[in-house]
């Protein structure tokens, strides 16, 4: 089995599945409880939370817990323009952002908000300058993701930072799903307010994310009750999900550290094979993306035959993101970068994980190749 | 030392059962559901399996469950989703000063949003009236939200009255079930149950997943947009482990329901006949007669409920002072004050004890026993 949809989804370690399991059988106390064993719950959230926080460069307080990115992104989203609407209504954000930004940026115009939503270039990069031309005194939010989920395409964040630094009453929010663990980025070097992570984009379980909390920020809740995560976000804290989240991040980070030379040495070799397959069209740029997501397009070849054919062969690939991969419109990011219809309704994407190797590619390639034979016999 | 958990309406211990059914959705069946290859369809038909689990607990179709991150989440997309989806047809909602913080809360934000919410009161036995609801009603209500059964005292509400009364009227019917839920029988359709509120960390499942019953005539605004996932009313990575894991915690909990019903009036006698024959001085909170088998609440004169709390645990007996939710603030129990008044000296002398999983006759002998020795310490003079 060769698995290359690690944006999509990925494995868990074994590890973080240990974690879960012994939180959710050892320590199954409410953390709000005041007996011994909700304080054991409670402790081990605080030490997830410090970890996480240490990890990322920031404080324990900033760390909210959520149930998974999506929730983050609505949290981060709806909770400024509800609690700064005073301040104005303006909101500024590209036209690639994954769907649980850009929808819930749909539902605040309904509102009455205004939403900008940025183009990007041929690479599928926002530029500093569409920022800087769009941004208005009436600006409450910026948010720009990290790295595509569709094409990898790294964005600006550090140079979008330093300019939302001389604009004190915007907020800047960062959806940095797909690139926690995989590109690096200094969360308060980029003066990042708002931050999203999703714990099963890095071996972590499903029902667990974060949003980074920069202090001093507010948010109007997206989820009111008793008061948990410091009055951000109420429920009964998922402690074991969370706790196995922690691991998963560190456990990542050293992978990242010890193994992105190689990662990078994959990406190149997919790179190589892949321009040798003449009827395909590499969307991803090269130069500027993420190391472990690559985007072609099949030219005229059906995307979720291709899966399917390629899923024959125990090779597991994604028409676009998940989220949107049952419709069949064609991919806004590529649209965004100026592709044609036909290139942005066949696209496929390849997301790969540190547990990718050199060797899967000679096979994975000539399954692919042979795929594209036999749909393109089909389809003459 | 051999520790009781009698704090089973707080959280409860995971099933081992549930955590082994879990285990292989995390380690092998590990694809998100959206994508449309086997990983993918594999987890898709283990979600469409566990929502045909938890539907056919309640008597409702598949496509009225939506899998939420737990209780908190389902209450509140059961308040604001529909209030916001339904504002043109009024502003008026009617609810209860007992209900959970993730109701109350909700209700709070959605009069900062223009909508006028009526809080019931309830008798000292912690019912609410369906005559009550009945004043309240108005042309321009659109949602009644009175839970099924009390977290704190455990009082059952009058769910069926309630229902009947709003059978003909606009106005959706919400009830948060989640410290009903598995432990006493539950068809939406015999009580007019519009919309329901379930969680699967109190019935011995995960925590971070729960679940909104929404009857399919309901218009809501999902909370969380971005994503098709339960049919665009709440968007999101399915947690798969968690929802295979909430639905054999259902199953169990479905199987053996009456059993547990006995067990557990079983244990609660149990316990008051040890604190009756002790000769303190105790008075039980909320109705005996219509209540949850698993949770007693009860208030010792003279004593206060901080330092009850500190004496159990040291014995090694877990108990609260009501919702976990509340019990870290000082502030004293919401129901109990809607019960008895601010002034009652009940509100400050009441522990909630609560069975489940693993409690044995045994056990609650001895921390009845224990309790008695705590009170008589605390109330000599």
């Amino acid at each position: 089995m060769i698995y290359l949809d690690n944006s999509a989804t990925t494995k868990p370690f074994p590890e973080v599945v240990d974690s879960f399991v012994t939180v959710a059988t050892k320590y199954f106390g409410n953390p709000s409880s005041l007996h011994e064993l909700g304080m054991k719950a409670e402790r081990l959230l605080t030490q997830a939370r410090e970890q996480i926080a240490a990890a990322l460069g920031v404080k324990p307080n900033e760390i909210i817990f959520t149930s998974g990115g999506t929730e983050a992104n609505n949290f981060a989203i709806k909770g400024v323009a509800l609690q700064y609407r005073h301040r104005g209504n303006h909101i500024i954000t590209t036209a690639i952002e994954h769907p649980s930004v850009s929808e819930p940026c749909q539902q605040l115009e309904q509102l009455g908000f205004e939403v900008t939503y940025l183009p990007v270039n041929e690479n599928g990069i926002v530029t500093v300058e569409e920022v800087k031309k769009a941004l208005r005194d009436d600006t409450i939010l910026v948010s720009i993701m990290h790295v595509n989920n569709e094409v990898g395409s790294i964005q600006p964040v550090e140079e979008i930072g330093a300019l939302l630094a001389r604009y004190p009453k915007t907020i800047f929010h960062v959806d940095r799903v797909q690139g926690i663990s995989k590109v690096p980025l200094d969360m308060k070097k980029a003066r990042i307010d708002l931050c999203t992570m999703s714990a099963h984009k890095f071996h972590g379980l499903r029902g667990a994310g974060i949003l980074y909390v920069r202090q001093g920020i507010q948010l109007s809740p997206l989820l009111a009750g008793g008061g948990q995560e410091m009055q951000f976000r109420s429920g009964t804290e998922n402690v074991p999900a969370i706790v196995a989240m922690a691991k998963a991040l560190r456990m990542s980070l050293e992978k990242y550290d010890k193994q992105i030379d190689y990662l990078l040495e994959v990406k190149q070799a997919w790179f190589n094979e892949l321009k040798t397959i003449p009827s395909i069209q590499i969307n991803t740029p090269f130069a500027d993306s993420a190391p472990h997501i690559i985007n072609f397009s099949l030219n005229g070849i059906k995307p979720e035959v291709f899966v399917h054919e390629l899923e024959k062969r125990d090779i597991f690939v994604s028409t676009t993101s998940a989220c949107s991969s049952k419709k069949k419109t064609p991919s806004k990011t590529l649209l965004a970068m100026g592709a044609d219809d036909k290139r942005a309704e066949s696209g496929i994407r390849i997301s790969l994980s540190f547990e990718n190797t050199l060797e899967e590619i000679p096979t994975a390639i000539a399954a692919m190749k042979e795929a594209i034979e036999k749909l393109r016999e089909v389809t003459r | 030392m051999n520790r009781i958990y009698l704090d089973h309406a707080a959280t409860s211990p995971v099933h081992p059962d549930v955590v082994k059914c879990m285990i292989p959705l995390m380690s092998e069946v590990f694809g998100n559901p959206s994508s449309i290859h086997f990983f993918g369809r594999q987890s898709r038909q283990a979600v469409d399996e566990a929502r045909a689990v938890v539907a056919a607990s309640l008597g409702a179709k598949e496509s009225e469950i939506i899998f939420t991150s737990g209780g908190t989440e389902a209450d509140n997309i059961a308040l604001i989703g529909t209030a916001m989806a339904n504002r043109h047809r009024g502003r008026h909602i009617i609810t209860s000063m007992i209900e959970h913080h993730a109701v109350l809360r909700a209700c709070q934000y959605l009069e900062k949003q223009g909508f006028e919410v009526t809080y019931l009161p309830v008798d000292e036995q912690g019912n609410v009236s369906p005559a009550d609801v009945k004043a309240a009603l108005r042309d321009d209500t659109i949602l009644v939200s009175i839970m099924f059964a009390n977290n704190e005292v455990g009082v059952l509400q009058p769910i069926r009255e309630i229902g009947e009364l709003l059978k003909d009227h606009q106005a959706y019917f919400h009830t948060d079930a989640v410290q009903a839920y598995g432990l006493v029988p539950i068809r939406v359709n015999d009580y007019h149950i519009d919309l329901l509120s379930v969680s699967a960390h109190k019935i011995n499942g995960p925590k971070g997943i729960g679940a909104l019953y929404a009857r399919e005539t309901v218009k809501l605004s999902p909370l969380f947009y971005g994503g098709e996932q339960e049919r665009k009313r709440r968007a999101g990575t399915e947690n798969v482990a968690g929802i295979v894991g909430f639905a054999k915690a259902v199953e169990i909990a479905q199987e053996t329901m009456s059993d547990k019903q006995q067990e557990y009036r079983l244990l609660r006698e149990t316990m008051l006949s040890i604190f009756a024959e002790s000769g303190i001085s105790y008075a039980v909170n909320g109705s005996e007669d219509r209540c949850l088998p698993h949770i007693v609440n009860v208030a010792f004169p003279g004593t206060n409920v901080e330092s009850m709390l500190v004496n159990l645990d040291l014995a090694g007996i877990a108990a609260s002072s009501g919702s976990a939710c509340t019990a870290g603030s000082i502030d004293p129990s919401h129901v109990l004050v809607a019960m008895f008044g601010k002034k009652s000296e009940r509100i400050r002398s009441s522990v909630r004890f609560s069975f489940g999983l693993g409690n044995t006759k045994e056990q609650i002998a001895k921390a009845a026993t224990e309790t008695v020795k705590i009170v008589k310490r605390l109330t000599t003079k």
